[in-house]
């Protein structure tokens, strides 16, 4: 009796295992099929570089997209930051790649709202990648974060906001976090004016490790076509 | 007053000295503009060192006119005194070697007007010179590099950091920086003219000019906490290089510069105070010194 009831319990749990793999496949596919609707886009607006030891301006930048991992960000004529691990924005790319393992790991909250989460692991040793966490709103189809590990480039993670674009699934803000190096100059070769403010720029609960650019997008142009010299 | 300025500015302007000042600056800027056009990269990325593993920075627009006026004042503000001082350095102490003092001062001017005289002509020469310097390495690296936002390197207390001004917040900055400028290298014009009233030979108040200008820029440098609290603000070269304040832009709370800001103007000012305060002492000491002085050459 006793083998019968574990031989059943271990049963249903494959049933329900299947199932539920087969309902994170099936948002994953549909995921998918929302990112298929965009060939291309134009999307302009302004980046916000926060670094501890970098103080920059906020400045208008243009970020242009084609199907399936072609991305780059121009900014103005002046001089710009451009986080290295931009190109990563393009969660597109990830969730589109069909040599990775999807993996469910259940269910969260962002901003009070029920999300998926979604495990990435790729089956390809050599990939870049170690693990990517995705959190999926189940209902709109949209992703709105991500956390993605690398050998080389440490962790980033992507927080996405939508509005007006998404239809398209296409943010309004994106924020990309991204590990930093700390930055010392040697001592003595800038010859620098002491004008008292040292003691106050240690700024307490500053996490220098850590980098944040904040693309804020006002509009899109969607499938009207990209020319390939932005990409160079 | 005036017919006395221009005798001296007129003497001043056919010692052959007074135009290695001109002559040393045009040259330094030159090396440096030549250099960093051949190879600026190589600083630039000694500069941004492993900011380049997080971001992708365009060097060449980073090497701009701005960007080498400010690296150029950077070097050449430490040397300018020594220029200075060959010019001020000579100014009593060159009529007393010369034996021209005593018939100088038999004219019916009081001794005052003549050190005044010879102040107001070594800063003169001060302000064609700082002229000079804006022409060769503002506006000279302005045509050769072009101009774009300029990055300041910065070490702040124990931070590093790299600050970013939009190209269209920066001549103002550079004005100002120059004016700052003036009142430094008056300060080392009065010094030197306090150490010429001492001397029958230039060559006494000029290489002691310098001697101090060293001595006190190496102890403002040393970089060690306690000479940073107690020695540092009592000597005058700490606040030679205030002009850079002028160029540590403002921020907001998020860390971004606000345009048109000054980080510490309270600081700049009080700087300023303290170099004219310098002026001041050196030149009221050199006039009770001047006036008492029995004049034998």
């Amino acid at each position: 009796m006793l083998k019968k009831s574990i031989s059943l319990i271990f049963f249903l749990n494959m049933i329900i295992a299947y199932a539920h793999a087969q309902t994170i496949d099936k948002l994953m596919s549909e995921v998918r099929k929302k990112m298929a609707l965009i060939k291309d886009y134009q999307a302009t607006g302004t980046m916000k570089t926060s670094v501890s030891f970098l103080k920059i301006p906020a400045e208008p930048m243009t970020m242009y997209y084609k199907a399936p991992d072609k991305l780059s960000i121009k900014t103005s004529n002046g001089l710009s930051f451009v986080p290295k691990g931009a190109v990563n924005l393009n969660i597109n790319k990830l969730i589109a790649d069909k040599t990775f393992t999807v993996i469910d790991a259940g269910t969260d909250r962002i901003a009070g709202k029920m999300v998926r989460l979604v495990k990435l692991l790729p089956l390809d040793d050599k990939n870049e990648i170690i693990l990517s966490t995705v959190y999926i709103d189940p209902v709109e189809k949209l992703i709105l974060k991500s956390r993605t590990t690398t050998k080389q480039n440490g962790t980033f993670e992507l927080e996405m906001s939508y509005g007006k674009y998404v239809n398209w699934g296409l943010p309004d803000k994106i924020v990309f976090i991204f590990n930093t190096k700390d930055y010392k100059l040697p001592k003595g070769i800038t010859f620098d004016f002491d004008d008292g403010t040292a003691k106050s720029a240690a700024q307490a609960g500053v996490d220098k490790s850590k980098g944040q650019a904040e693309l804020t997008f006002s509009q899109y142009v969607v499938n009207k076509g990209v020319e390939e010299k932005f990409f160079k | 007053m005036w017919s006395l300025l221009q005798i001296e500015l007129y003497k001043i302007s056919r010692r052959p000295r007074t135009y290695i000042a001109f002559a040393a600056i045009a040259a330094i800027v030159l090396i440096f503009q030549v250099a960093f056009k051949a190879d600026g990269q190589s600083y630039m990325n000694l500069m941004l060192q492993n900011v380049q593993d997080n971001f992708e920075i365009d060097r060449n627009k980073a090497i701009n006119g701005y960007f080498m006026c400010y690296i150029i004042l950077n070097t050449l503000l430490v040397q300018v005194p020594i220029l200075v001082a060959l010019v001020a350095g000579d100014a009593i102490s060159g009529e007393a070697n010369m034996g021209t003092l005593r018939l100088m001062l038999c004219k019916p001017i009081s001794r005052t007007q003549v050190l005044m005289v010879k102040f107001l002509a070594s800063f003169i020469f001060t302000i064609i010179l700082l002229l000079w310097m804006a022409f060769m390495a503002l506006f000279l690296s302005m045509l050769i590099f072009g101009t774009n936002d300029m990055l300041i390197f910065r070490v702040k207390g124990d931070e590093s950091q790299i600050l970013q001004i939009t190209a269209d917040d920066i001549l103002w900055r550079y004005i100002a920086a120059f004016l700052y400028a003036a009142v430094a290298l008056t300060v080392i014009a009065a010094l030197s003219i306090l150490l010429s009233v001492f001397a029958e030979n230039s060559i006494g108040p000029i290489v002691a000019t310098v001697c101090i200008v060293i001595f006190f820029t190496i102890v403002s440098n040393i970089n060690v906490p306690v000479i940073d609290r107690n020695v540092k603000p009592w000597l005058f070269t700490s606040y030679l290089v205030g002009w850079k304040g002028f160029f540590y832009i403002g921020t907001n709370a998020d860390g971004q510069p606000l345009k048109g800001s000054l980080e510490n103007w309270e600081s700049i000012r009080n700087s300023l105070n303290i170099l004219i305060a310098h002026i001041i002492v050196f030149l009221g000491i050199a006039i009770v010194v001047f006036k008492r002085k029995d004049i034998l050459s």
